[in-house]
């Protein structure tokens, strides 16, 4: 298949899908509205260009997001070029062997426009109910990666552990497409261990560089190119590195802000805090005009090195659709296609490219 | 060798009198490391200054620049010496969250760290809030706590009190302070992101 992206980098959005108030109006969407408008901004970041689309996990309210793979089994049926994937996977809580069915069978459904993202979900609660314990996080993300792994690499596999109940001579139906698993992200905030996990398998480490310094991010980052160079994956450069952020958009910048506060002051992850104006200097949050936004993702690569994967959250904390819809626009009509260009422009020719599934088949095919 | 020595003041006034008693702590207990033979320096956080930050570090999970400074000047320092003002038979919230968030930025900052501590209160009727609530923190935090503590009630501020009582225990508890700095080595920073070698996760399944 030719390359049907500008494959220099990877950019899209990803989405919690939270379910919380407009604070103008005081109306929160119904499930059934946000998990359509979900859908519909899949449907648009395809439509404007983006190269990829993620959605979260989680089992507990105020989130519509419990069932990815069904989510993006239908997306995958309405769009014809996007990449799918998830943000995150809960690799702590879920069964592995349910995931390797899962997004194999996904992987199938969209010929290969299927990544991962695995996360450990920080929600306390959420762990007990699936018989697990947030203190084993670490062990539980370790374990059962290990075992998804074999299970998408192995046609048959015994396998025992801590965790889960030991299997004998399991086969994981289907395999994975063309016998080449999808590829995987380790998501983490601050768990140095996950960038050690993404790490030691050469997979791919992303962090959401929303809500921390990003002094605090390039530590992560740099822990995770050093040690993919000491695992023998090559030069720490050349490490798979997927960054998050937030922004929103307005033509004049003093417009977004005053759109954006009222959003910002009540979210249950913002709000009452460092103020808006102390959070875009101390994070990547960006909020401003399109020109601005673009500048302060440019920085990001001299932040952290050249990256592969760029997701913007646009949609959280009660945002109206409306407005949601308009800020991939801008990022599919003005910032993306600057981006390209800049981030290439800036590019050594060594830098590895995003990857998909098409060259994945083609390095095991060599 | 180069000591030193964190000063964490939680008073909310000017002067306060938890900022008198810390500034009566440090002068002796600079004077003390030196007797032993140690360069030392006094490093005073007040607890006020960055009063927005710390609840601000609640909220978002970071600390500002300017608390982070002041965290990891705790963290570095060969010694401690916290003084609060009491307030509703307690420490103040406000010294509270500073050893919250310090927590949460290094779960390691106090440990083995010597600790004095003090209290200032409008009653004398209030010093055991030294032994039963702020000792039981920095235990807690694994610091090791000297055996004086030290409150200053009204009538110790009085001038009139004879003997200086107040000025005995200072003494004695800076005498310790300076015991427990001299046998230690100065603290090494540990780094967060040292890495863990994968085998040892795996392995720990």
């Amino acid at each position: 298949m030719p390359r049907r992206f500008h494959d220099v980098m990877h950019f899209g959005i990803f989405t919690v899908g939270d379910i919380a108030p407009d604070p103008a109006t005081g109306r929160a969407p119904t499930e059934h509205e946000r998990i359509n408008r979900m859908i519909e901004t899949a449907l648009k970041a395809e439509e404007v260009g983006l190269d990829v689309f993620a959605m979260g996990e989680h089992h507990n309210p105020p989130f519509v997001t419990s069932s990815p793979t069904t989510v993006l089994g239908y997306i995958v049926a309405r769009t014809s070029k996007i990449l799918l994937s998830t943000s995150t996977t809960l690799i702590t809580t879920n069964d592995p062997v349910k995931i390797a069915e899962d997004y194999a069978t996904l992987q199938h459904l969209a010929d290969g426009r299927v990544d991962l993202m695995m996360g450990r979900g920080n929600t306390g609660p959420v762990y007990p109910w699936f018989g697990k314990d947030i203190r084993d996080g670490i062990s539980l993300a370790v374990e059962n990666y290990a075992l998804l792994r074999r299970l998408w690499r192995e046609d048959v596999v015994d396998w025992q552990g801590r965790f889960r109940t030991p299997l004998q001579s399991f086969t994981s139906t289907p395999r994975p497409l063309d016998g080449v698993p999808p590829f995987v992200w380790h998501g983490s905030i601050r768990s140095p261990e996950i960038a050690e996990q993404a790490a030691y398998y050469g997979d791919g480490f992303f962090h959401n560089n929303i809500f921390w310094p990003k002094e605090h991010t390039r530590r992560m980052i740099d822990l995770y190119r050093t040690r993919f160079e000491f695992y023998g994956h090559g030069p720490a450069d050349q490490a798979i590195v997927g960054l998050g952020g937030q922004v929103y958009m307005r033509r004049r910048s003093q417009d977004a802000i005053a759109e954006f506060r009222p959003f910002f002051d009540n979210s249950p992850v913002y709000g009452h805090g460092p103020s808006l104006e102390e959070t875009m200097e101390q994070t990547p949050l960006a909020v401003g005009s399109p020109q601005e936004i673009i500048d302060r993702t440019l920085q990001f690569r001299e932040h952290f090195g050249d990256y592969q994967r760029q997701l913007f959250n646009v949609d959280g904390m009660g945002l109206p659709h409306q407005a949601v819809l308009e800020q991939i626009d801008f990022l599919g009509e003005e910032v993306v296609p600057v981006l390209r260009k800049e981030f290439g422009a800036l590019r050594p020719s060594h830098i590895p490219d995003p990857p998909t599934h098409e060259s994945l088949k083609a390095v095991q095919e060599r | 060798m180069r000591r030193t020595i964190a000063v964490v003041s939680a008073g909310l006034g000017s002067p306060s009198s938890s900022r008198l008693l810390a500034d009566r702590l440090s002068a002796a207990a600079d004077r003390e490391v030196r007797e032993l033979g140690d360069e030392v320096e006094v490093r005073v956080i007040e607890v006020r200054d960055h009063a927005h930050d710390l609840v601000d570090n609640l909220v978002s999970g970071y600390p500002a620049a300017d608390l982070k400074g002041a965290l990891e000047t705790v963290i570095g320092a060969d010694g401690l010496i916290a003084v609060t003002p009491t307030f509703t038979a307690s420490y103040s919230g406000l010294f509270k969250t500073f050893f919250d968030v310090l927590d949460l930025l290094d779960g390691d900052a106090l440990a083995d760290k010597p600790v004095l501590i003090g209290a200032t209160g409008g009653t004398a009727r209030h010093s055991l809030v030294l032994e039963n609530t702020i000792r039981p923190l920095f235990t807690y935090l694994r610091g090791v706590v000297v055996p004086t503590s030290v409150f200053a009630a009204p009538e110790d501020w009085g001038g009139a009190a004879v003997p200086d009582l107040l000025a005995h225990r200072v003494d004695r508890a800076a005498a310790q302070l300076a015991g427990e700095i001299r046998r230690r080595d100065a603290p090494v920073a540990r780094d967060p992101f040292e890495p863990t070698p994968f085998a040892d996760l795996l392995g720990a399944g």
